[in-house]
């Protein structure tokens, strides 16, 4: 076969300054977060944050959790900037090992509902039918149930199972998970079901494209952007979630710290009233964490949401 | 003769059913395509060219999208399409038979590099390897006449104009070798100098490897240009049907008489450009009679009461109007 030349230059390409680029879409969106300061503070106070908890315990003497009488309960010095609490351990140290705890929870988690919800909301939505009804009549029931409650039932049933504590962290993850996937899901078959009428997945089929290729080539790709979004918001959530667990003492169990555990060490009128390193760092963490999670992802949002915004 | 068609259509049914009552977007359609042979549906727009060739594809009725077919039969070669399970149509599909849409913008995945789109059938049907798949994938696109292809292939639908998507639609179609291709409308989304191009490229891959082409468009030019046999439709209907010259020489049917002065003629200023007057009926209210006579210059007593059938008039061709009937059933 020969080729046809016809008068068809390369002005035809329509902004033809910039070399075109793989990663033209991602950059795109990088410009515009760059643009957005609000979301980049976000940013930098999560990879802080990150920083702090991962590489800090690193630099720090105290990563021991020994017991020292001596040096119970002492207000913030130089040599313990954050003080020590009532077992005498370093408050910044367990605060940097607690956040290691929590970030990887809200992490774990999220990645696993962003898995289960995706998946079982894309089929959901691809194939409606009895698919669709048994999905999301599952969902349907999860999302009547508050989530706080069906946690704290959850949490209760592991106490009284005895589950190990090693393994208590993985089964938060689990639990917290479980509780979020139907909304994502549900997010996801809303989006499916407009895609799937959209021409390209017309254009997929004409081509004989096995389903399977269509719903996980075609279909999630363009979820992409979403699936971000929901799961940025998503991190904070289930950080929040494990640190209520967590006070409420279903969650993880001391001595492995966690940011809620050890605001529920702190839970006296004393503590409260005359040591507030206690948990004012612990508190500040969740609470900075969170925001800049949820600011970054609503930042993320708007970077990748292709419709004009007011 | 009519063992050698390639695809043959023989009073296609689709019917759309809605709370008004049931539209009838295709009401018995027959028509027959032989091997290399270039066939042109044309219509108004809602006369069912589309719906007709979606209904080739297998793209009405199923996953729950609303139409159903209510009847006749499709044969590809020695199949009938519309008998095939979901696997024997998709090895079908894109192999064999291919389809170009009308908007190359929206045809092709926004997330999805060029050359990754193209690959899919090559993968799929032929079952070359990734690396294989994309060295033909770059092939193809130099193939339809695009400039840098291997940079073409890893930039994304957006980056490209309206007409060098429609090549790159026309590569997958012809990626696998299709022995039939259906174009709908493939250059109405296209300003006048691309469409020439597309419509050129069209025809040369046609004359290199046999393929036959179903082309629905509702543009009399590009009819002229590419059409061997032309299938007039209106509202659901084959009004007309004929050999390209035959037809535009000699249109039968007053509806086609009436497409064809409502054409532009180059070089000539017209005060007013013809128009058929009316619009196409409603498609609930259709009752037996002949569905263009409110609007047909030469109606009749008998295209209020009678449907009129598509009888073979002259040497080649057929008509679907009274005016070509023996009198005594016109008057009888």
């Amino acid at each position: 076969m020969s080729t046809i030349t016809g008068g068809v230059a390369e002005s035809e390409v329509a902004p033809a300054k910039r070399p075109l680029a793989r990663s033209s879409l991602w950059r795109l969106a990088a410009r515009k977060l760059l643009k957005n300061k609000l979301a980049l503070a976000g940013l930098f106070v999560v990879v802080f944050m990150f920083a702090l908890c991962f590489i800090g315990p690193l630099f720090s003497p105290y990563t021991d959790n020994k017991i020292h009488m001596a040096l119970m309960n002492k207000a913030p010095n130089l040599k313990h900037w954050l003080g020590t609490d009532a077992l005498g351990r370093d408050v910044l140290t367990r605060v940097m090992q607690a956040g290691r705890i929590s970030l990887t929870v809200g992490l774990a988690s999220m990645v696993l509902s962003v898995f289960l919800g995706s998946l079982l909301g894309a089929i959901a939505g691809y194939y409606r039918g009895i698919a669709d009804q048994v999905i999301m009549r599952i969902a349907d029931l999860l999302m009547t149930i508050p989530s706080l409650p069906l946690l704290f039932i959850l949490g209760a049933l592991l106490s009284e199972w005895k589950v190990p504590t090693d393994y208590r962290m993985y089964i938060v993850m689990l639990m917290l998970s479980f509780v979020s996937w139907p909304g994502l899901a549900r997010m996801v078959r809303g989006e499916v079901l407009s895609l799937r009428e959209r021409e390209f997945m017309q254009a997929a089929t004409v081509l004989g494209l096995r389903d399977r290729r269509k719903l996980f080539k075609h279909l999630l790709p363009n979820l992409v952007p979403l699936l971000i979004v929901i799961a940025s918001l998503n991190v904070g959530g289930a950080i929040l979630s494990e640190s209520v667990l967590s006070f409420f003492g279903l969650g993880v169990m001391p001595p492995t710290p966690t940011w809620g555990n050890m605001i529920d060490s702190a839970n006296n009128l004393i503590d409260f009233q005359q040591r507030p390193w206690l948990w004012i760092p612990p508190g500040f963490s969740i609470f900075a964490t969170v925001i800049a999670i949820n600011i970054f992802g609503d930042g993320l949002r708007d970077v990748l949401d292709p419709k004009p915004k007011k | 003769m009519a063992t050698a068609d390639l695809l043959e259509i023989e009073g296609l049914s689709t019917y759309f059913d809605t709370e008004e009552g049931t539209v009838r977007a295709v009401d018995g359609v027959s028509l027959r395509v032989r091997p290399g042979e270039t066939v042109c549906i044309v219509g108004e727009s809602g006369c069912g060219k589309s719906i007709t060739a979606m209904s080739i594809m297998g793209l009405v009725g199923t996953n729950g999208t609303a139409g159903r077919i209510a009847g006749g039969r499709i044969r590809y070669e020695d199949r009938d399409l519309l008998r095939l399970n979901k696997h024997e149509l998709r090895t079908i599909r894109g192999h064999e038979i291919a389809m170009i849409f009308q908007e190359p913008m929206s045809s092709l995945n926004p997330v999805l590099p060029i050359g990754e789109q193209i690959m899919e059938p090559l993968i799929e049907h032929l079952k070359l390897s990734k690396k294989a798949a994309r060295a033909r994938a770059i092939e193809l696109i130099a193939q339809v006449g695009i400039a840098r292809p291997e940079q073409i292939a890893k930039a994304y639908p957006h980056e490209l104009s309206g007409g060098m998507l429609q090549r790159i639609m026309i590569a997958i179609a012809i990626s696998c070798g299709p022995k039939l291709l259906i174009a709908d409308e493939p250059t109405t989304a296209l300003d006048v100098t691309i469409q020439a191009q597309i419509l050129d490229m069209l025809r040369q891959f046609k004359a290199e490897s046999d393929m036959s082409i179903l082309l629905i468009t509702h543009d009399l030019g590009v009819v002229a240009e590419m059409a061997d046999y032309v299938v007039v439709m209106y509202a659901g209907k084959v009004v007309e049907e004929g050999e390209v010259v035959e037809l535009f020489e000699r249109p039968k049917h007053p509806y086609t008489q009436g497409l064809l002065k409502s054409k532009p003629i180059m070089g000539q200023r017209q005060d007013e450009l013809y128009s058929i007057p009316g619009q196409v009926p409603n498609p609930l209210e259709l009752k037996p009679s002949c569905y263009f006579y409110e609007r047909c210059e030469h109606a009749m007593d008998v295209c209020r009461r009678a449907e009129p059938t598509l009888k073979g008039v002259g040497e080649q061709g057929s008509v679907a109007c009274w005016l070509y009937e023996e009198e005594a059933i016109v008057h009888g």
